[in-house]
Order: C-alpha cells, then sequence, then structure tokens
C-alpha cells in the first residue's frame, strides 16, 4: 500500500529551486490540500515574481501570472468575474510585504474571498539575496552587509500582525515548514484558508515561514534550525485571526474599544 | 518501504535529518542525472513507513510503501 506519494495536483515538472529550498514543501502542501478538498477542476492559481515566478508550471489547476506584487488585485478579478473558482495566490516576502503591500493590505480590508499563501524567507531570493522588509535585524545580505541596521532600514515586517488589526479579514495563521510537525501544522492551515474561501467566509492568508538556504548562506539543514532559532522568535507562529472561531486581536475585545 | 526517484534527487539531505531510524545516507560513490549526489536507504527492513523522509523532502523524490 502506498502511504505517501506525489500529490495529483502537482504536474511531472521538476522543480527548478535551489537543494533544500522549501518552496517545494510549500507547494507541495498546496497540492496535497486541493487533492484533499476535490477543487483541481475549479482552482486558479496566481504566480508571483520571485523565486516561484514558474508556479504555474508545477501547479495542475489552471495558473495565471501576476506582476509583481499585484497578485491580490488579480486574484480580486478572477473571484468577482466566476465566483465558482477557488482562487488562490503564492506569493513570496519581497512580493506581499515590499512591492505588493497595498494590494495585500487592501485585499484584507475588503475582506476579498480569495486565499493567500505568503511564503516568508526573509529575503529576496530570486535576484539573488537582498534585504526584503522581513528581513531580521541583524541579518547579512547583500545589501545590508554588516547586519540589518534598524536605525536605517527600519523593523522587519509582521504581517499577520498588521493585517490582524484590520476589521476585515476572515483568517490569518503563521506557520513554518522546518520540521514534520510543523509542517503538519502548515497543511491544516492550508486546508482551512481554502475551506473558508469554499464557505463564502473571506480572505484567508496563511504566512509559511520558509528557507532560503543559498541566499542565507547556510546548509539546508542549518537553514531548517535557524528558522527555530532566529525566525520564530520574532515570527511567533500561531493563529492571528479566525474570526468565524472568536479569535480576534485584543483590541477587537470587548471594553478595549 | 521507500523508493526514490532518484534523478529528481538534490542531496539536499534533509530527509536523511528526518529518518527516526538513520536509515537514510547521501551517497558518496554515485551522482545522478543532475550532478547531485541521492539520497538513498541502507536498511529497508528498518524502515517504519513513517514518511517524515518524505514530508521534508522539497522535491517529492519519496514514495513510502507499507
Ligand atoms: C516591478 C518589478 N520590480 C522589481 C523586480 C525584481 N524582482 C524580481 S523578484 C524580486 C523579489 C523576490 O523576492 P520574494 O518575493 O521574497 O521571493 P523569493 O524569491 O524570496 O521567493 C524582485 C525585487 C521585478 N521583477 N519587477
Ligand atoms: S534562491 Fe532561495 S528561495 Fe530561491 S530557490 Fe534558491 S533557496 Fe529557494
Ligand atoms: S518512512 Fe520513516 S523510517 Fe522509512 S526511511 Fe522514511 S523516515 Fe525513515
Ligand atoms: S530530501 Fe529529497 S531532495 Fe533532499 S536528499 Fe532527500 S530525497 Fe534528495
Ligand atoms: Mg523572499
Amino acid at each position: 500500500m502506498t502511504v505517501f506519494k506525489k500529490p495529483h495536483a502537482l504536474t511531472d515538472a521538476p522543480f527548478h529551486y535551489c537543494p533544500g529550498c522549501t518552496h517545494g514543501i510549500v507547494h507541495r502542501l498546496v497540492a496535497e490540500v486541493i487533492d484533499e478538498l476535490g477543487i483541481e477542476g475549479k482552482t486558479v492559481g496566481v504566480a508571483p515574481v520571485g523565486c516561484a515566478v514558474m508556479a504555474y508550471d508545477y501547479f495542475s489547476c489552471d495558473m495565471t501570472e501576476a506582476a509583481h506584487g499585484r497578485a491580490p488585485a488579480v486574484a480580486t478579478g478572477l473571484k468577482r468575474a466566476n465566483p465558482d473558482n477557488i482562487v488562490f495566490t503564492y506569493q513570496g516576502d519581497g512580493d506581499l510585504a515590499s512591492i505588493g503591500t497595498a494590494e495585500t493590505v487592501h485585499a484584507a480590508a475588503r475582506n476579498e474571498n480569495i486565499t493567500v499563501f505568503f511564503i516568508n524567507n526573509a529575503i529576496y531570493g530570486m535576484t539573488g539575496g537582498q534585504m526584503a522588509p522581513t528581513s531580521l535585524v541583524g541579518q547579512v545580505t547583500q545589501t545590508s552587509p554588516y547586519g540589518r541596521d534598524p536605525s536605517l532600514c527600519g523593523y522587519p515586517v509582521k504581517i499577520c500582525e498588521m493585517l490582524g488589526e484590520l476589521e476585515g479579514p476572515e483568517y490569518l495563521e503563521r506557520v513554518a515548514v522546518n520540521n514534520v510537525k510543523n509542517v503538519k501544522t502548515a497543511y491544516k492551515a492550508i486546508k482551512k484558508a481554502f475551506q473558508n474561501q469554499i464557505d463564502g467566509r473571506g480572505f484567508s492568508l496563511v504566512e509559511v515561514l520558509s528557507a532560503c538556504p543559498t541566499n542565507w548562506g547556510k546548509t539546508p539543514s542549518e537553514a531548517l534550525k535557524w528558522i527555530d532559532t532566529a525566525m520564530i522568535p520574532y515570527y511567533p507562529l500561531g493563529v492571528y485571526r479566525d474570526r468565524t472561531a472568536g479569535i480576534l486581536p485584543d483590541s477587537f475585545k470587548e471594553g478595549t474599544v | 518501504m521507500v523508493v526514490f526517484q532518484e534523478d529528481l534527487c538534490k542531496g539536499c539531505s534533509l530527509c536523511v535529518d528526518a529518518c527516526p531510524k538513520h536509515i537514510l545516507q547521501i551517497s558518496m560513490t554515485r551522482i545522478n542525472k543532475k550532478g547531485h549526489h541521492p539520497a538513498e536507504c541502507i536498511d529497508q527492513e528498518k524502515c517504519i513507513s513513517c514518511a517524515f523522509c518524505a514530508t521534508m523532502c522539497p522535491d517529492c523524490v519519496i514514495t513510502v510503501e507499507r
């Protein structure tokens, strides 16, 4: 009996990602959920600009490509024109949290009924490892060779916390794919983010802490450990908002407004 | 039992780290089509089909059978 095989919602095309790049794990999880929910035939994905730019080759469902950072706007149009489709975006941190911040914030504020996967690897991977808005304080990158200095570059942007303060979004969760347990949690979050759209609940975003061994200058194993030791302390995992389940930031709790 | 689609392997060793039975290794004597030293199983008898290796493989190289 087969207990594990490549999901149907991935094509046979081999990933072009670097050895140990966890974009591959996130692709697989998204595809596994598409299989489990039986939605491949009506799902449309929007690929980003970034290392995942060729995601359209890897998913078996319909795919399109958006200009850098504009995936939530493209997804909004797709979903409003064809409400029966299940529409997701797959975006890096340079894409979603830098050039595309406006699209992200407003899609969340409108509670647009789309599903967003946000792959936070704290770097611009594709372009050779420049500092991202999400790069950590002290993190050495091509454009912060002495480490990110907050007095020059400000502090890293926390997307789940930031969007959590909006009235709009239905569901925000931060997960990681650096060990088996975290990958299983990530699977559940991705499934919930799709299910919310099927149920018409609105904007769901899953932030996935992901490794870029190449531009972090680490082995794949060291990179997964760095997620634990450096990323998770600044970007705590967990559910930041789940309106249906009544999980809201403190500022929304009774008596605080 | 684990089956590797060896030519897709990039030798990242994340499966090796994940295996609770310590039966996976990176082959230092073989090179695949991509030019990587691929992962291999040194003792299929000890495999408990937990699929931890496949869960952590970024490249869908591994199929797990019971
Ligand atoms: C309009 C525009 N500006 C800049 C670029 C250059 N560019 C390509 S990818 C990228 C950032 C990629 O980083 P991220 O979104 O974090 O994805 P990753 O590669 O890390 O997965 C940038 C700035 C571009 N392609 N288009
Ligand atoms: S540069 Fe980084 S994010 Fe891009 S494929 Fe390589 S490891 Fe992955
Ligand atoms: S299925 Fe489990 S025991 Fe078997 S090789 Fe993979 S990790 Fe090891
Ligand atoms: S995790 Fe996958 S790609 Fe990496 S060494 Fe193991 S089989 Fe090869
Ligand atoms: Mg990035």
